[in-house]
């Protein structure tokens, strides 16, 4: 049995009165890649940023496994940051190498072929000296997942990373982290769309404020836990 | 010709005048870019009012002191940075708000304290500076402030673009944002309190954001606003002073008035968004679209 990047158990995350996620156990296995799906407000969010250590456990433990004990590296949804920040398309991928490089260090040649290999692989090797906010939705999520990619981390933890493109945008960009897991890295990605995690998944978590389910897909997705999930979200603001 | 240089080649004060005003400007301006881009335009402003209580304390208890002053403004800016950074983290209140409730009161208070000792001499050196009596403390004040800021800067410059950029970003790398923010403020404060000295506590904002606010027109990287910035601040100075000395008027105002029409010549004139250049597009686009529509008739 593979060991896990990362374990939860009996976890409870959330803020003051408002429990977003209760007594949560499983583990993401090494090298797995697993979806994390549930309806709005089920804590998949507060799941991720908990992992982060952004948010404190109201009770439970999270145990974080990767070699060198590192925090993985996490895209947040769409819409938190600056686009109109005046960077270009480069800079801003370059910021992925922040690990490596800290706030002083030069970016080496290694560092800078990096930088253009993470560009070529999301299709934007032409757009590199494009400023940020030239660029539309569907490439700004490619420069993301170029920030990502350049962090080199052991597990990747992507927030709704398709909530805001297109179709073939998305194919791309999915291919992608098929590559990345492919390569050994631990990926887990919060997801809306059931036929994407059916047709590339094979583990999914479904949440809904609580564990539903954690497991091989097929069995997670069945129609009656997808009803008790949201049963249990809609019983939260009645 | 000689109308351009003759005053700072016959007049020390004037030559004085241009060194104090260009080193304010040299950090000022790109303070001011970090300002613009945080959309925290209004901070800047707030955080030069709030100067004003400590200074004018400082004043009532050693006259017009230049220690004494600039301790006093150190402390009640940077009391008030803290506090507003404070206020917007622990309650919802917008930042915004609160800064404008703050500097309204320092203004207040400021006034006041000061006019219950000096007259209106005293009151008009502090809100509006005497950049045309500055002697050699005030000058080294100026010029080791704005050093000191464009060095920390430099060194806190990656982080701090990561952290007006992408907050979230820089949090999950690393525990240097809260820091680079605090770092910030003080910068913020020490460049006023300094260039209070030189263009009084209402004037200093001034050159601070309008060269900040025109090079946005110019560049598109930060690091180019902030070289324009700086450039566009040390070019109010001099035209400014020019003005003043051969109209003359008084010489803080006629400073931050170079900067203004800097600014509104790059809001109209600007390549990257500037009116112009926006309305141009505009009939373009219009013109490309009646053609083709006549096309298609």
């Amino acid at each position: 049995m593979p060991d896990a990047a990362i374990a939860v158990e009996e976890l409870s995350l959330g803020w003051r009165e408002k429990v977003a996620v209760r007594d949560l156990s499983g583990q993401f296995l090494k090298g797995s890649i697993t979806a994390v799906v549930g309806p709005n407000g089920a804590g998949k969010s507060t799941l991720l940023r908990g992992i982060m250590g952004w948010v404190t456990p109201l009770s439970g433990r999270i145990r974080l496994t990767g070699e060198s004990g590192t925090t993985p590296a996490f895209m947040p949804q769409q819409g938190d940051f600056d686009r109109s920040f005046p960077i270009n398309t480069r800079d801003f991928v370059a910021m992925g190498a922040w690990r490596r490089v800290g706030p002083w260090r030069a970016f080496s040649a290694t560092e800078r072929e990096r930088l253009e290999h993470a560009l070529q692989a999301v299709g934007l090797a032409d757009f590199a000296r494009r400023p940020l906010v030239t660029l539309s939705g569907g490439q700004l999520q490619r420069a993301l997942f170029a920030r990502l990619m350049l962090h080199d981390a052991d597990t990747y933890m992507l927030d709704e990373p398709f909530s805001a493109v297109d179709r073939a945008t998305t194919e791309d960009l999915m291919d992608l982290l098929l590559q990345w897991n492919a390569a050994g890295k631990t990926v887990i990605v919060v997801l809306h769309d059931l036929d994407l995690v059916r047709r590339h998944f094979p583990q999914t978590l479904l949440l809904a404020g609580q564990g539903v389910a954690w497991g091989r897909t097929d069995d997670v997705l069945t129609p009656e836990n997808l009803h008790l999930a949201r049963h249990l979200c809609a019983g939260d603001y009645l | 010709m000689e109308a351009f240089y003759l005053p700072f080649v016959e007049f020390g004060f004037m030559r004085r005048a241009l060194a104090g005003s260009a080193a304010l400007a040299l950090a000022a301006g790109p303070l001011g870019v970090f300002l613009v881009l945080r959309r925290m335009s209004l901070m800047g402003d707030a955080m030069a009012h709030a100067i004003l209580p400590g200074v004018a304390v400082g004043f009532l208890t050693a006259g017009l002191s230049l220690t004494a002053m600039t301790i006093g403004g150190m402390v009640t800016g940077l009391t008030v940075a803290l506090l507003a950074a404070a206020v917007s983290r622990l309650t919802p209140q917008r930042e915004d708000a609160s800064f404008a409730a703050f500097y309204l009161v320092s203004l207040g208070v400021g006034v006041l304290l000061i006019s219950l000792r000096g007259g209106n001499t005293e009151l008009l050196h502090v809100l509006f500076g005497t950049v045309l009596g500055l002697d050699d403390a005030a000058l080294i004040l100026v010029s080791a402030t704005s050093s000191i800021t464009l060095l920390v800067l430099a060194v806190i410059f990656r982080p701090l673009v990561m952290e007006c950029l992408d907050p979230l970003f820089l949090r999950s790398e690393s525990r240097m944002g809260p820091v680079v923010h605090v770092v910030f403020l003080l910068l913020l404060v020490m460049t006023l309190v300094a260039g209070f000295q030189v263009l009084g506590t209402l004037m200093v904002v001034g050159i601070m954001m309008l060269p900040a606010a025109a090079a946005r027109f110019w560049s598109v990287t930060a690091t180019g606003q902030m070289i324009l910035a700086a450039l566009g601040g040390v070019f109010a100075s001099y035209a400014g002073l020019l003005f003043s000395y051969h109209a003359n008027v008084a010489a803080s105002p006629a400073i931050i008035l170079s900067a203004g029409i800097l600014y509104f010549m790059s809001l109209i004139f600007g390549t990257q968004g500037g009116l112009w250049q926006v309305a141009r597009q505009a009939r373009a686009r219009s013109l490309r679209l009646s053609r083709i529509s006549r096309r298609d008739e």
